[in-house]
């Protein structure tokens, strides 16, 4: 019997990506379902119904939630071409990264385009900070994955097609302060599993607009 | 001869929860306490993003974050697992440990910096949370079915903390009126040896805590 998989998902959502892209990485068909989140559907709020927040796969019935924990299903799921390493330590490694990824990359992102004056300049120090953290930890390797993508690749990604929005609204260059995070977001365009599946940068720049307009923002 | 080391505290939710695993796995380890306010140069060192504890120490390999923790002591040790084998119920397991964690760590804060009408409404998300997981808990004897998982660990914040913090502050919690199922829970979580056996006294938490707060809030002493 074929598996049967549902993403529902917003497509801006970097979030939803990390989904979508672990899914191109490893060759998983899955029907893709936009939501609209002014509006949820039955099916979100059966499948998350302690949050009503996308992404959340279903896979044969059964909802999986959370962006990072999707990700460690489908690697799980689906384990050729996996996003672990077998050590269990460089896994703990990676673990963190991801969680501080989470933690940190959002929350600065959105600071970035919500607010003007000191407070952006505030989340444009910490947004940058941050990066430098992820380069150092990216070293002299290719991906965070190593040879090929990893937990940590898929994790941080998503946020590229905002950079473009970010550094609209902030007037700053991420280039110029993090020239290794844009060699590695470079390496991972030339990836079809990527370049195929993110948002397109200036779409999502429209999309900031929206979302401003709503918030009452200038 | 491997050499573990936890660095962290006797009253921190996330170190005891750590501890906890090491026990029901049976694994011997150094710990080294650590205080809140003055953090030693090893902890900065082994955790210099976050400067937290706890931090697991594995022949000289730091692992840091609580849950990130939990989960390199449950591949690295095979005894007793904490997380089930089934990918989408090692999933299920994951999401309700992720939502305790963010939906709990609110109350402290609150208990000892809020007053009034702010902290009732401060509080309802916690008890919202909290009714989520009554919910789910019932029929169960643990978080993890027949026996102690990792959300079970990762819950003993809403086990003994939650209490503590409830007593100090005066939060109205009603624990077993409120949520009774999550109350069953708590009596079968508390009675289970490696818990019951590494954990402060509830008198010991509570004096503990008294202390911060008069430090935080520079309050009398009135014993």
């Amino acid at each position: 019997m074929a598996d049967e998989v549902i993403l529902l998902d917003f497509w801006p959502s970097p979030f939803g990506l990390r989904a979508r892209i672990a899914m191109a990485e490893k060759g998983v068909e899955y029907d893709y379902r936009d939501e609209n989140l002014r509006e949820k559907g039955p099916l979100l709020l059966k499948s998350n119904p302690v949050h009503k927040k996308i992404p959340v796969l279903i896979h044969n019935g059964k909802p999986v939630c959370e962006s990072l924990i999707i990700v460690q299903y489908i690697d799980e799921v689906w384990n050729d071409k996996p996003l672990f390493s077998k050590d269990p330590y460089e896994t703990a490694k990676a673990r963190f990264w991801a969680d501080f990824v989470d933690k940190k990359i959002y929350d600065c992102g959105t600071r970035i385009w919500k607010n003007k004056g000191e407070a952006q300049d505030q989340a444009k120090k910490e947004f940058i900070d941050c990066l430098k953290l992820l380069e150092g930890e990216l070293a002299e390797k290719s991906y965070f994955g190593g040879d090929t993508l990893g937990y940590v690749d898929v994790a941080l990604i998503p946020f590229a097609c905002w950079f473009y929005s970010y550094e609209t609204e902030g007037k700053f260059s991420i280039e110029e302060d993090c020239p290794k995070i844009m060699a590695w977001v470079k390496r991972c365009m030339e990836k079809e599993s990527v370049s195929k599946t993110l948002a397109e940068p200036q779409k999502v720049y429209e999309f900031v607009g929206v979302l401003k307009k709503m918030y009452g923002i200038e | 001869m491997e050499e573990l080391k936890l660095f962290g505290s006797f009253i921190s939710p996330f170190s005891r929860r750590v501890e906890w695993a090491l026990k029901l796995k049976g694994i011997e380890y150094e710990f080294i306490g650590e205080d809140i306010i003055n953090k030693s140069p090893s902890l900065l060192k082994y955790n210099p993003v976050h400067k937290k504890y706890p931090v697991l120490l594995h022949n000289g390999k730091p692992i840091v974050v609580s849950l990130v923790i939990l989960e390199y002591i449950e591949e690295t040790w095979k005894e007793n697992p904490l997380l089930p084998d089934d990918p989408h119920e090692k999933a299920m397991a994951r999401f309700w440990a992720k939502f305790i964690d963010e939906k709990s760590l609110a109350l402290g804060r609150i208990a000892f910096f809020s007053q009034g009408e702010e902290r009732e409404k401060a509080l309802e998300p916690t008890w919202e949370a909290l009714k989520t997981l009554d919910e789910e808990i019932r029929g169960k004897k643990f978080f993890g079915g027949e026996n102690i998982g990792l959300v079970d660990l990762v819950a003993g914040v809403i086990a003994y903390w939650f209490p503590v913090f409830d007593e100090i502050a005066d939060l109205n919690l009603l624990f077993e009126q409120k949520f009774p199922s999550l109350y069953a829970w708590r009596e079968n979580f508390i009675n289970v040896p490696a818990i019951k056996e590494n954990i402060l006294p509830q008198d010991q938490m509570l004096a503990i805590y008294r202390e911060r707060q008069k430090k935080l809030l520079q309050i009398p002493t009135n014993e």
